[in-house]
């Protein structure tokens, strides 16, 4: 028992991946979603239009945080500012009597915490929930699990793809194949993404059709983010396949990437009731901008306009991303077959014998 | 195929991997149509070479002559093959990679399944062959196009006998063909079928030329005895003991050996650790 015990111990020793893993991940993420896994929304962004905008504005519970204050607007551009999720909660006051407060139902927790405010307090407006009145959580969740699914076919499912073919001895062989690194990493890659995209569909239809998930928006749209983030998640699964050696250890790695995306990205947690220092991590992650992609479009009908932030760094994230990966992979596919001109030795391939092939 | 007079090679190849010098200085040639083998211990630099002349490996110094990917074939030291692939889908992948038309693939594949005996297994997966009959796949794989240059890493270690000389039946046939054919390997009677034979050690050359060649250059003498002989290194062969005579003397109780291919590795070997040692 005690040999067994010694050759396991070596073994753990040496595999420095693994035991960072077991060793420093568990602090590092008690300390991290210590401070971000809060369901308590402190503050609430709220705009406040219609003629008595300003004094019912001063008036308003602290929670209440008025971002604009609109005398000049009225309940339409109320709508639009929670649709565009300018703001969770909008207050639309009229020339006399009681205002109106409307609430963003695909903000879960920021709605809950008001409407459960204003609901206990006698004299208070009963809010109005839009876009999700029943502040259903699968509504606003089966949207932000999509992305999670597109992360694990595109980064656990690429990353696994490519690493076997080095891990089997293949990657070398495809290397003196007359293909362009491009070629090989796009027909690597095409399957895994016909293969989201199907996934991708089959959720939007359950969601909908078990879930009864609204799709209010543009399908268009919607497509565009989840291209854009599959090219994130892919080209996270490629850089992933080009720093492992193994299939363990790109799971790893794989997980590694995943587990903050899940926690940090507001799928489960909102961002505005993580700490500071926390909050700034999700907005590196591009589950984040799918998350806020899925549900804009999907849940409040949000148009192109007002998600241009989110799609915009999806698609700065996917060109940073995606143009690493394929340079390492490049680098790993064709260390001196392709690219003679900076080679520090004369190789000199035999322009003849590839005249009398293509003449074949 | 090469034309007659073609040759494929590398002058005063150097390869490093950071600060390992994995090949100094070896300079190497292989003319169409023959076979020429790489033999050496394991470091002796035998993969990098054959990587430098596949391209898989930047060379830090010399000159690599090859042809055009296109026209390469290449057996790497791993299975080189997709084991999640059947028979058929393999070389099916590897004839389409190199541009083979359908009807021209179907033609090679049926004649290259008879001749490596895989007709009955192109439905198996790969990973399910035996050893030989994987390694007799990349072969087929590698050829499928007729390539002027074949690099082989190490294709029968590990096989049996038989497969070893079915092996050995199929790459001299596309030698035949009109293929410069480059194969590692460390049996050296697998070796003294070759035209040329390099022997590296340490990343250097250490014997070049035609096997004949190459023992006719042994110095000394190599003597063959019942017992092993004290006073001089020696070497077991089958049940009986060859030793090396750097004098030319004839030890007591020992007799002239006929030299192969194998006695005149040791020796330069040998002579290498002498050389390193002092």
């Amino acid at each position: 028992m005690w040999a067994m015990a010694m050759k396991e111990f070596r073994q753990m020793r040496r595999d420095r991946r693994t035991l960072a893993m077991m060793i420093l991940l568990p602090v590092l993420l008690l300390v991290v979603f210590g401070y971000a896994a809060s369901f308590d929304v402190d503050q609430v962004k709220t705009v406040v239009v219609g003629p008595r905008a300003e004094q019912v504005a001063a008036a308003l519970p602290e929670r209440l945080d008025v971002v604009r204050v609109a005398p000049g607007e009225g309940r339409q551009d109320a709508v639009e500012a929670l649709r565009d999720a300018d703001a969770a909660v909008a207050v639309v006051t009229g020339d006399a009597g009681q205002p109106q407060v409307l609430v963003d139902g695909a903000d879960l927790f920021s709605a809950r915490s008001v409407v459960t405010e204003l609901r206990g307090r006698p004299g208070l407006p009963t809010p109005e929930v839009l876009f999700n009145p029943g502040l259903e959580t699968s509504a606003i969740m089966v949207p932000g699990l999509m992305g999670v699914v597109l992360v694990f076919v595109g980064t656990i499912a690429t990353a696994l793809g490519v690493v076997r073919e080095r891990q089997s001895g293949t990657l070398e062989q495809l290397a003196v194949m007359p293909f362009k690194a491009r070629d090989v990493l796009a027909g690597k890659l095409l399957p895994y993404l016909g293969v989201a995209v199907v996934d991708l569909a089959v959720i939007v239809a359950v969601g909908v059709l078990l879930f009864n998930v609204p799709f209010r928006g543009s399908p268009l749209v919607f497509a565009l983010g989840a291209i854009e983030f599959l090219f994130v998640t892919v080209g996270i699964g490629v850089l992933i396949s080009t720093v492992s050696e193994t299939q363990g250890q790109a799971i790893q790695l794989a997980i590694l990437t995943m587990l903050p995306q899940i926690l940090l990205s507001g799928l489960i947690f909102p961002l505005q009731a993580m700490a500071p220092g926390v909050r700034w991590i999700g907005y590196l992650l591009p589950l984040t901008y799918f998350v806020q992609v899925a549900r804009g479009v999907m849940v409040r009908g949000a148009p192109f306009e007002a998600l241009l932030l989110p799609l915009g760094m999806l698609a700065v994230l996917g060109t940073a991303v995606f143009g690493l990966s394929i340079a390492r992979f490049r680098r790993d596919l064709a260390p001196a077959g392709r690219d003679h001109g900076a080679d520090a030795a004369d190789v000199d391939q035999d322009q003849a014998a590839s005249a009398r092939a293509g003449a074949r | 195929m090469s034309p007659e007079g073609t040759s494929w090679g590398c002058r005063r190849l150097g390869v490093r991997y950071g600060a390992t010098v994995a090949l100094e200085e070896v300079s190497f040639e292989v003319a169409a149509g023959t076979v020429a083998a790489v033999v050496g211990g394991d470091g002796a630099g035998k993969t990098s070479l054959l990587r430098a002349l596949a391209g898989t490996v930047r060379p830090a110094a010399g000159t690599v002559r090859r042809p055009d990917e296109r026209r390469l074939g290449y057996v790497s030291a791993g299975p080189g093959i997709w084991t999640d692939l059947t028979v058929d889908e393999n070389l099916s992948f590897s004839g389409r990679a190199y541009g083979l038309s359908a009807g021209e693939l179907d033609r090679r594949v049926g004649g290259l399944l008879e001749r490596t005996g895989l007709a009955g297994a192109r439905d198996r997966l790969a990973g399910r062959l035996s050893g030989g009959m994987r390694q007799k796949l990349a072969l087929a794989m590698a050829v499928a196009h007729e390539p002027d240059l074949l690099i082989l890493d190490e294709p029968t270690t590990g096989v049996d006998p038989v497969s070893r000389a079915e092996l050995w039946r199929l790459l001299a046939a596309s030698a035949a063909g009109g293929a410069a054919v480059v194969v590692a390997t460390t049996y050296l009677d697998e070796a003294e079928r070759a035209a040329t034979v390099l022997v590296l050690d340490r990343g250097r050359s250490l014997l070049a030329g035609t096997p004949d060649e190459v023992v006719a250059a042994t110095p000394g003498l190599v003597v063959d005895a019942a017992t092993r002989p004290d006073g001089i290194p020696s070497w077991r062969r089958g049940a009986r003991w060859r030793a090396w005579s750097p004098d030319g003397s004839t030890p007591p109780g020992t007799g002239l050996a006929t030299l192969d291919l194998e006695d005149a590795v040791i020796v330069a070997q040998l002579r290498e650790d002498q050389r390193w040692a002092a």
